[in-house]
């Protein structure tokens, strides 16, 4: 039985440098290659040396397919093609192939020129890296070799954000990625068609999560803001550059507009111009409200917000800061965190998940005293806000991904174990279908049971089609009769006679003939119409024929009648059928040797 | 396999194609050549239009006749090639009782919707008191002076439609995108390719499994703005289906356009205007990629260009956005359209239209796009009509639709000088035959108008399309019989089945197995499934003996194939204790007399026959031994 295994390098019961393994119907497919953001050793990527342990991964891997632009995704990719070595294609889509160099780039500046390490990928391997990639565009067939088979679908996490369906003959993978369910401000929701895959991979960031109303969570936050500046506090946001970012902005764009208030909106970085730039240029990938006004109206030309300067951090009064990164491991937004972390009246609103070991996820958890590199330690006294504004998919989103798509079996990365095991009871309970949540390394297998495609001869097919009448009766199946054939990686059913024409053989008839004796005091012919009444009586249904030439047919079986010289009562019988019709045949010649009933007239 | 073809007119398409139980129809161009029956559309009053006498009509002409040729509430789907074979959409999904799906790429609609609108608002802003339709019947038609009089199926001329009805036809597109593979309905899968004319613009795939029809229209292989032409996809198509060609087999694109710059500057130095009448998309966009890079050298810095329509902004943003190769080229986040840097040095302006803002910012000399190409209606009359009398002006005609002395003919007597420069980057006749060598079609399916030299030009018969075998040429209303017949089908056989299977091996590398199956039929897919076992029959105190009953046929016999070995035969019926057996040789073999047991068996190189009285044991066993000799089929 042929077999899918699925190994998760990372994101197995984990969030963070997801990397999964795929192997189906005989080919290697390495999904994402990100890393992660908790740890600064070995632990940050994901452990290549499970495909090989000496080498390059080329040999080993068909594809490599990039879901989108965040590092946990794909921050890993220069490492791996360049310095473990990996020549074959990696598809992404367009705006993640034109975001992604930019973040890597970004954040090798920081872990090379700020904290200095060596062993890093370059600036160069970044370009190489990209050389090697191929765009997707979205619903796009593209056919990898000639077996494999890969399709994006819209996943709405962030700008350009896709899930990968791929197809090896009549088994198939969907891997979403990061995704999302309820539209946004600029983004559009996740979709899949019903593909019905063998195995569904999804992400389960929030699987234990189900989040009330998004108008509800953006009056929380404008509240929240709002009153901090009101009482003079600055209020920080860490955000990734693209994603949140632009959709928290539009939203203080237009509340800013609307109560006029004049404190100052900042955008740390010089991304966001450029942001936008690739939103007008992907502006297909937004949804349908961006897409329908931009000719009039860009909803990413911003009035309140201005770009940021280092030097404003000190300035007095109350501010709104946007600062990258988000996870406050690393760059401008933890160096405005640690000028701004010793006032009350300060706040920072951390939008989004934070990954396991960073200055985010360590104060989200109500720690009050970070230590600092060089034995420093940090008090935290500003208020510590957490509003959930990444894009994901919760566990009402992840059911119905799981009723679009119809999978067979389902298969839990990208989340924290224990949450993970409450989800996989639901979706057990609810879909009856198998879950599997293997951790980093270990193989979750499933055995699917493909049906074989073979082709059918038409006139044999609309035979069968013709004897069941117009319509198909679920309730009287038609039985098919023919040969397979198979030829080289041919696979040809045709009828019978027309397999011996193609094979050029000549068909053998097998005939057997075989003689009753009959007492019956009646005449030859009377004899013989008798047989015809009997055998009409017993064979319903079967085509019985009494034919001029003094014989019975039935089907295609003769039966001829001769009285013998002596006795002309008694009668003898000539029975022949060819092999095609032993069945009839042989029961035949059992009924007739048993004599006519004497009631027959 | 039929194809229906409604349109005569070989780069403005309309076919529809029956196969395999789907009816699809590829293509539905508007043909607005009957537009120049009529007087142009004036937005200023002109007082000399308004002296004479006649009709000023709507538009253009589809051809309907096809209502006789087959039901359009029939069709299925419609695939769109490109924006400008899409014009006559309204008037086949609104009219016609059409229930389908529509299905174009997502450039193709927005622009195709640009096009609608700007035809649309061109007739909608000047709108007129009466309109006359008795001139349509014949009798009446008959009478009339002129050209009209000569006009062909008039009565299939039809108004314009309204913005309800766009946005309502428009409704019915499901975007693809390219390579996008479609199922419909099971039976066959539609995929549209990148075809390199325009935005957007696509060749389709239809195919099943078996069989593949290439549907080409409006292809070119010049690198200009959209994405270039997919053509390694056509290859192995059974049939291909050849429409759009260039309409200007003999003109250089390139080298009109470079007679376009020259005798543009050559006005604008003499101190007069430029007068483009062009579609807002397409073309417009390759002239202003060219003006770019001209202007520089050709000293033109100052003159200003006005791109005039009521769709400017929308076509220029579009054509941004929309602009695949600068999504293809990553990094790069600058305009990746030179002309986009006209726009942002202020040196292209548009305007929606003359009215507004353009009239005070207008200043001569000055170079002007606008529609419509037809100088019946839109913007473009009024400039006719300002700069018409100046022999120091110039009109260039570019869109190669309409002919240039038709579209001037009202506007005669006429000072203005006029260029005709027509660019059309379709392939031609050569780069044609050449992508036909490559992609090999068993056939090739074209409209009569290219398997013919032009009229004008008998003698070049490198202007027709030469082929072995040779295309099938289609006229309008002529229905085709498309030379393929189908003979597989895919099937699929449940693994529960494939287990069940037999497979002998009959010749080296060939084997085969007996299938008995349940054909399961559903949305056009079929799947064989095992033979549901009958359910035990119940036990009946009725019946007296079972034998009584006669068999149920659950599977048939298979064929047999094969010789059975004298030799061997009789040393296995030996091994079965049959000593006595005598051997007599006829014509065609042996008869086998098996002298203990008074049965005869006859063995020829093509038949076995058992003569066998009263002892079915027996006979069933001489079966079973025959048969081992014998392959079954």
């Amino acid at each position: 039985m042929p077999e899918i295994n699925v190994t998760p390098l990372g994101a197995g019961q984990d969030v963070g440098r997801s990397c999964i393994l795929v192997s189906i119907g005989g080919k290697n497919i390495m999904l994402d290659c990100g890393m992660h953001m908790g740890y600064n050793d070995d632990r940050r990527f994901p452990d290549f040396s499970y495909i090989t342990q000496n080498g390059r991964l080329t040999d080993f891997l068909d594809c490599v397919i990039i879901s989108h632009f965040h590092l946990d995704h794909c921050g890993a990719l220069p490492y791996m093609s360049e310095m473990v070595g990996y020549d074959g294609p990696i598809y992404m889509t367009h705006p993640t192939k034109a975001i992604c160099p930019i973040l890597l780039e970004d954040f090798r500046k920081i872990t090379v020129d700020k904290k200095g390490e060596t062993n890093f990928f370059t600036s160069q391997m970044i370009k190489d890296c990209m050389k090697k990639v191929v765009p997707l565009n979205l619903h796009q067939t593209v056919q990898v070799d000639d077996e494999l088979e890969i399709k994006a679908y819209y996943a709405g996490h962030v700008l350009g954000a896709a899930m990968v369906h791929i197809k090896v003959g009549s088994e198939s993978v969907v891997y979403t990625g990061d995704y999302n369910m309820t539209p946004d401000r600029h983004l559009g929701a996740a979709w899949i068609d019903k593909c019905r895959p063998d195995i569904l991979i999804s992400e389960s960031t929030y699987a234990t999560t189900i989040r009330d109303s998004k108008r509800c969570r953006e009056r929380d936050f404008l509240k929240k803001v709002h009153e901090s500046i009101e009482r003079g506090g600055k209020v920080l946001i860490p955000v990734f550059a693209l994603g949140r970012a632009q959709e928290l902005c539009i939203l203080l764009e237009t509340f800013w507009e609307r109560m006029n208030l004049k404190a100052p909106i900042y955008f740390s970085t010089g991304l966001t111009e450029k942001a936008n730039h690739y939103y007008k240029l992907f502006i297909t990938w937004t949804n349908q409200k961006i897409r329908k006004t931009f000719v009039q109206r860009n909803m990413f030309e911003f009035k309140h917000i201005k770009a940021f300067d280092r030097s404003y951090a000190d300035n007095p009064g109350p501010m709104v800061v946007f600062a990258t990164p988000g996870m406050l491991h690393a760059g401008q937004s933890l160096q405005i965190f640690k000028k701004w972390a010793g006032n009350e009246k300060n706040m920072v609103i951390m939008p989004g998940y934070c990954v396991q070991g960073t200055i985010g996820h360590k104060i989200l958890n109500g720690q009050r005293k970070l230590e600092m590199e060089g034995r420093a330690t940090l008090d935290v006294k500003l208020q510590v806000e957490y509003m959930s504004f990444s894009a994901h998919a919760d566990a009402k989103g992840i059911m119905q991904l799981i009723r679009m798509a119809e999978p067979r079996n389902m298969l839990l990365v990208h989340g924290e174990a224990a949450k993970m095991e409450f989800l996989k009871g639901k979706i057990e309970q609810e879909f009856s279908i198998d879950c599997y949540m293997p951790a980093n390394g270990e193989t979750a297998t499933v055995t699917t049971n493909p049906s074989v495609p073979v082709d059918i001869s038409l006139n044999l097919l609309k035979r069968e089609m013709a004897l069941g009448g117009p319509l198909p009766d679920p309730k009287r199946p038609r039985t098919m009769h023919g040969t397979l054939i198979m030829k080289e990686n041919s696979l040809k059913l045709v009828s019978s006679e027309q397999a011996l024409k193609e094979l050029g053989l000549n068909e053998h008839q097998l005939r057997f003939t075989c003689r009753v004796q009959l007492q019956d005091p009646h005449s030859d012919p009377d004899t013989l119409h008798r047989i015809y009444t009997h055998l009409k009586s017993v064979l319903k249904g079967y085509t019985i024929q009494h034919l001029p030439d003094g014989t019975v047919m039935v089907e295609s079986i003769v039966i001829k009648v001769s009285s013998s010289a002596e006795d002309s009562n008694a009668k003898v019988l000539l029975l022949s059928w060819s092999y095609q019709d032993e069945d009839l045949g042989s029961f035949l010649s059992t009924l007739l040797k048993k004599g006519l009933p004497s009631g027959l007239c | 396999m039929k194809l229906y073809c409604l349109s005569g007119h070989p780069t403005l398409p309309c076919n529809v194609l029956k196969f395999k139980s789907t009816t699809i129809m590829l293509d539905c161009g508007l043909d607005t050549t009957s537009v120049l029956n009529f007087l142009p559309l004036p937005l200023v009053h002109s007082p000399r239009l308004s002296k004479l006498p006649g009709w000023v009509s709507k538009d253009g002409t589809i051809n309907l006749e096809k209502r006789e040729l087959l039901d359009l509430s029939n069709i299925d789907v419609i695939l769109i090639s490109n924006y400008h074979c899409m014009m006559a959409l309204p008037y086949i999904t609104e009219h016609t009782g059409f229930t389908g799906t529509v299905y174009a790429t997502e450039p193709t609609l927005q622009i195709g919707r640009l096009l609608m609108e700007e035809v649309v608002n061109f007739m909608e802003r000047v709108p007129k008191a009466q309109s006359a339709t008795c001139w349509k019947n014949k009798e009446i038609q008959r009478m009339l002076p002129g050209p009209l009089k000569d006009a062909v199926d008039v009565w299939t001329w039809k108004r314009c439609y309204s913005m309800q009805e766009v946005n309502s036809a428009l409704s019915k597109v499901q975007l693809v995108g390219y390579s996008q593979k479609v199922e419909l309905f099971g039976a066959v899968q539609i995929s549209p390719l990148s075809s390199g004319y325009s935005l957007g613009s696509s060749n389709w795939i239809i195919q099943s499994h078996h069989e593949k029809v290439s549907y080409v229209s409006g292809s070119s292989l010049l690198t200009t703005h959209p994405q270039p032409m997919d053509q390694s996809s056509l290859k192995n198509s059974d049939v291909l289906i050849l429409t759009g060609l260039t309409q200007m087999p003999t003109a250089n694109p390139d080298g009109m356009l470079g007679e376009f710059c020259s005798n543009l500057a050559m006005t604008i130095r003499a101190g007069g205007n430029v007068l483009v009448p062009c579609y807002s998309s397409g073309v417009i966009y390759d002239l202003l990629e060219c003006l770019y890079q001209f202007i520089e050298s050709a000293n033109l810095g100052t003159t200003p260009f006005y791109f005039i329509s009521p769709v400017a902004n929308s076509s220029l943003e579009f054509s941004q956005i929309f602009n695949n190769k600068c999504n293809a080229g990553c990094c790069l986040i600058v305009p990746v359209l030179l002309m986009f840097q006209l726009i942002q040095t202020n040196k292209l302006k548009h305007y929606p239209s003359i009215h507004g803002d353009f009239s005070s910012e207008f200043r001569q000399p000055c170079v002007v796009f606008t529609g419509h190409p037809s100088l019946r209606f839109g913007d473009v009359v009024h400039f006719m009509e300002l700069w018409g009398k100046s022999g120091l002006n110039t009109i260039i005609f570019t869109e190669p639709d309409f002919s240039y002395l038709d579209a001037l003919a009202p506007y005669q007597p006429l000072a203005m000088k006029c260029v005709y420069c027509p660019i059309d980057t379709r392939l031609n006749f050569h780069q044609v035959s050449k992508l036909l060598k490559e992609v090999q079609p068993l056939h090739v399916v074209c409209p009569e108008q290219y398997t013919q030299p032009p009229l004008t030009q008998s003698h070049r018969s490198d202007l027709m399309l030469e082929l072995q075998p040779p295309p099938m040429p289609y006229r309008r209303c002529s229905v085709l019989n498309l030379p393929f017949r189908r003979r597989y089908e895919r099937v699929y056989i449940m693994p529960e089945l494939a287990n069940s299977l037999v497979p002998s091996e009959i010749k080296p590398g060939i084997s085969v197995a007996t299938v008995s199956a349940v054909v399961h039929s559903k949305d056009n897919k079929h799947t064989l499934q095992s033979v549901p076992k009958p359910p035990p029959v119940a036990p009946s105190k009725k019946r007296k003996r079972v034998m009584d009953e006669p068999p149920v046929v659950l599977a048939p016999k298979p064929l047999l194939s094969g010789a059975v070995p004298l030799e061997a035969f009789l040393a296995t019926l030996q091994k079965h204790g049959i000593t006595e057996v005598k051997v007599e040789e006829t014509a065609d073999g042996h008869i086998l007399h098996l002298q203990a047991e008074d049965t005869l068996i006859q063995l020829e190189e093509d038949g076995t026959h058992i003569v066998c009285d009263n002892n079915e044991p027996l006979r069933t066993t001489l079966r079973d031994l025959v048969l081992r000799f014998l392959q079954k089929l």
